[in-house]
């Protein structure tokens, strides 16, 4: 299940729809990121995203698919907000359902990292005295390559 | 006419995050489409930045690529993530 929209995201409801899917599954794992309400530049005002549809899509669910291989997951769910949004509210909601506890919570861990440094998502923060376009942190992309080098293995 | 999209900080640059122009039929490569919006928009060449991608019809492509059959551009900044 994948969906991108800027609709407000209601997190204990996306988890009660995931496990109503997901009954045979062993272990559930769903991660929340929610906007911060403060940086290095001081207290945000808003987080606006844009998506360039359905590239943006297919991305993650090429992510979604490498996932579900590779930890033979139940199922996965991202759910992904775009437009403008506030401190404390939900940006994304990523769920998966596996046989064993620790499939589910590497596979969730991949598609956040996945969606941190890969997604195709621009991302600009405005603070009260400055609004700028956000680029990946060196630690996204080092986050990210932890998989590449366990392939390599 | 065809629909141009600018993404991230080429929405700030250009005032305008989607519009439909007809450009000039000299024009036959997405790189020489490029370089006109940059003329265009006075952008002083934040769109000629070979770090912002072009992409036609969905498909990410080179400054080579013809323009022909073209009916959405899109010119997309390095991803910031979600």
């Amino acid at each position: 299940m994948l969906r991108v929209s800027s609709d407000r995201i209601d997190a204990p409801a996306e988890l009660a729809a995931f496990e109503a899917l997901a009954t045979q599954a062993g272990g559930i794992v769903t991660f929340s990121g929610h906007v911060r309400n403060s940086t290095a530049s001081g207290p945000v005002k808003s987080l606006t995203l844009q998506a360039y549809s359905p590239m943006t899509e297919n991305g993650i669910l090429n992510a979604m698919d490498k996932a579900k291989t590779r930890w033979s997951l139940d199922h996965a769910s991202v759910i992904h907000r775009i437009g403008q949004m506030h401190p404390a509210e939900t940006i994304v909601f990523v769920a998966t359902a596996a046989a064993h506890r620790r499939a589910a919570f590497e596979a969730a861990d991949y598609l956040m990292d996945y969606l941190k440094t890969e997604a195709i998502f621009w991302k600009k923060e405005e603070t009260e005295s400055s609004a700028y376009w956000i680029e990946p942190r060196e630690d996204d992309y080092s986050d990210a390559a932890r998989w590449t080098k366990k392939e390599n293995i | 006419m065809t629909k141009i999209l600018y993404f991230g900080r080429l929405t700030d640059l250009t005032g305008t995050s989607e519009e439909q122009i007809q450009f000039p039929s000299n024009l036959e490569t997405a790189g020489q489409l490029r370089t006109w919006l940059d003329d265009r928009f006075e952008t002083s060449g934040a769109l000629t930045d070979q770090t912002i991608r072009i992409a036609i019809n969905g498909e990410i492509i080179l400054d080579s690529t013809p323009l022909n059959g073209a009916h959405e551009i899109a010119f997309m900044p390095p991803v910031g993530g979600g």
